[in-house]
């Protein structure tokens, strides 16, 4: 690899090598996400077909598998509305802003020992960081569309989010504190260590036995924090119709659309990454790799669709009651049992 | 270190690319037919009335604010959390990097059980 890079290196120079190799990794890296992305409102839509006694898309391509693709040339055809009350600008950049930070979190997930695009030391507060900024574009779309629904749903869906926000950060705090470390990389590594792992059962050491109440509060507030069901109030259809993005159409809805399905992705692998040992093998005798983590995160999604197609939507009230008087004092207690549990000759964590 | 965050800073400016490249395309490529109905804010099909910017909830304020302290917390909690490992290792270290925290987290709890009290959380 590096022989055949040392011409073209010579050729653009070193400042303008750098910016077109990250460039080209980072196309490397979207390219087959926004094929997941695809693929998983075509898996979604097929497996609660399937769930519901139905048969999901079949016509388009065989099985249906092109009808991801033609959806997407149907919403390029389609015209964008901006209402006549609406901020335009605002307007355009509220899709823009939710799909954005989707995808520039992207940028510290490793997922296989030296296959990530910046191993930075701070790697999970850049993922906080940059995944809270997810809220902004959807209050500027409700914002801007000068819509009553798309106020009602916008102000729903934040306040929703910034508070399972609040269970995600301290359900992290327990991560990081069994890995001594800010660092994606560090956090997977931590996993493959402890007596279960030398006995050749490594799924039994990763963070998910030993902080499972961290984890389930991880998971739920992962589905809340993506709005989906049975958490998705936001766009509730029978209240409010679609929430936050009523006035959107065509490609400008499309991006959207690509934002939530992005940050499902996006959500899972962390998970997968944080609780479930990332690119680890949960097992001895099998070799570790990229699969596993890609397994992993499709797993993680498997359940976000039977949480669709399984769970009645939750009242705002009682989304509201679980965030803030359930998983937080969860978490609160959870933290406390850890940090005392880590200073007692029981520790696991040495 | 600081060059490691060079591909992040050009990948958030991808990722914003990349989102406004599919709605160049939908603008170039779909119709463009406006008229006012069409035009005018979605309500049902009725005529909009009021402004839509209209008065909301109180408790979504409050829930910003609660937000804001807790978020710092977290913030605070971060450093600590990744350093504890370090202070159980360390004899004299040991207590005094839980108790500390615990100190400042009771603070917060305090807080927490005194706005849970008050019915800030309640949405009834």
């Amino acid at each position: 690899m590096d022989a055949l890079l040392q011409p073209v290196q010579q050729l653009l120079g070193p400042t303008l090598f750098t910016l077109v190799w990250t460039l080209v990794k980072i196309v490397v890296l979207l390219a087959p996400l926004m094929i997941c992305v695809a693929y998983l409102t075509y898996a979604e839509r097929k497996i609660i077909g399937y769930m519901q006694v139905r048969l999901g898309p079949n016509r388009v391509g065989p099985k249906g598998w092109l009808q991801p693709i033609a959806d997407a040339v149907k919403l390029m055809f389609k015209e964008i509305i901006i209402p006549s009350g609406a901020n335009k600008g605002l307007f355009i950049l509220g899709p823009v802003l939710a799909l954005g930070p989707a995808l520039a979190a992207w940028a510290v997930i490793p997922f296989a020992p030296g296959i990530v695009l910046a191993n930075v030391d701070a790697s999970v507060l850049y993922v906080m960081a940059i995944a809270s900024m997810g809220v902004y574009g959807i209050i500027l779309a409700g914002w801007s569309s000068n819509s009553k629904y798309a106020m009602l749903g916008a102000m729903r869906s934040a306040a929703q989010i910034i508070s399972y926000e609040v269970a995600m950060g301290f359900a992290l705090v327990g991560v990081l504190m069994v890995s001594h470390s800010l660092n994606l990389v560090e956090i997977v590594n931590g996993q493959a260590k402890g007596w279960a792992a030398s006995q050749g059962l490594g799924f039994l050491s990763w963070n998910w036995l030993p902080l499972f109440p961290m984890f389930m509060v991880y998971l739920i507030s992962t589905v809340a924090e993506t709005n989906r069901a049975p958490f998705d109030v936001a766009e509730g259809e029978s209240e409010i119709v679609a929430g936050f993005h009523v006035e959107y159409g065509g490609m400008a809805f499309a991006v959207f659309f690509l934002a939530e399905y992005a940050n499902m992705i996006l959500v899972a692998a962390l998970t997968s990454l944080f609780f479930l040992g990332g690119w680890l093998s949960p097992v001895g005798f099998l070799p570790d790799g990229m699969l596993w983590l890609v397994a992993k995160a499709a797993f993680i999604l498997f359940f976000f669709l039977w949480f669709r197609a399984t769970f009645p939507r939750y009242r705002y009230d009682q989304i509201m009651r679980l965030g803030w008087k359930v998983l937080l004092p969860v978490t609160l207690v959870w933290l406390l049992v850890l940090g005392a549990w880590m200073l007692s000759p029981f520790s696991i964590w040495k | 270190m600081l060059e490691n965050y060079f591909p992040v800073l050009m990948f958030v400016l991808v990722g914003v690319g990349f989102g406004f490249v599919p709605m160049i395309a939908g603008w170039l490529l779909g119709p463009s037919k406006p008229d006012p109905e069409k035009l005018s804010p979605y309500e049902c099909g009725f005529e909009a009335f009021e402004d839509a910017r209209m008065k909301f909830d109180v408790r979504y304020y409050l829930i910003a604010i609660i937000f804001i302290l807790f978020d710092l917390e977290i913030a605070f909690l971060f450093p600590w959390a990744a350093v504890l490992g370090e202070f159980a290792g360390n004899e004299s270290l040991r207590f005094f990097g839980f108790f500390e925290m615990l100190v400042f987290l009771g603070i917060l709890i305090l807080g927490y059980i005194w706005v849970w009290k008050k019915g800030a959380l309640d949405w009834e």
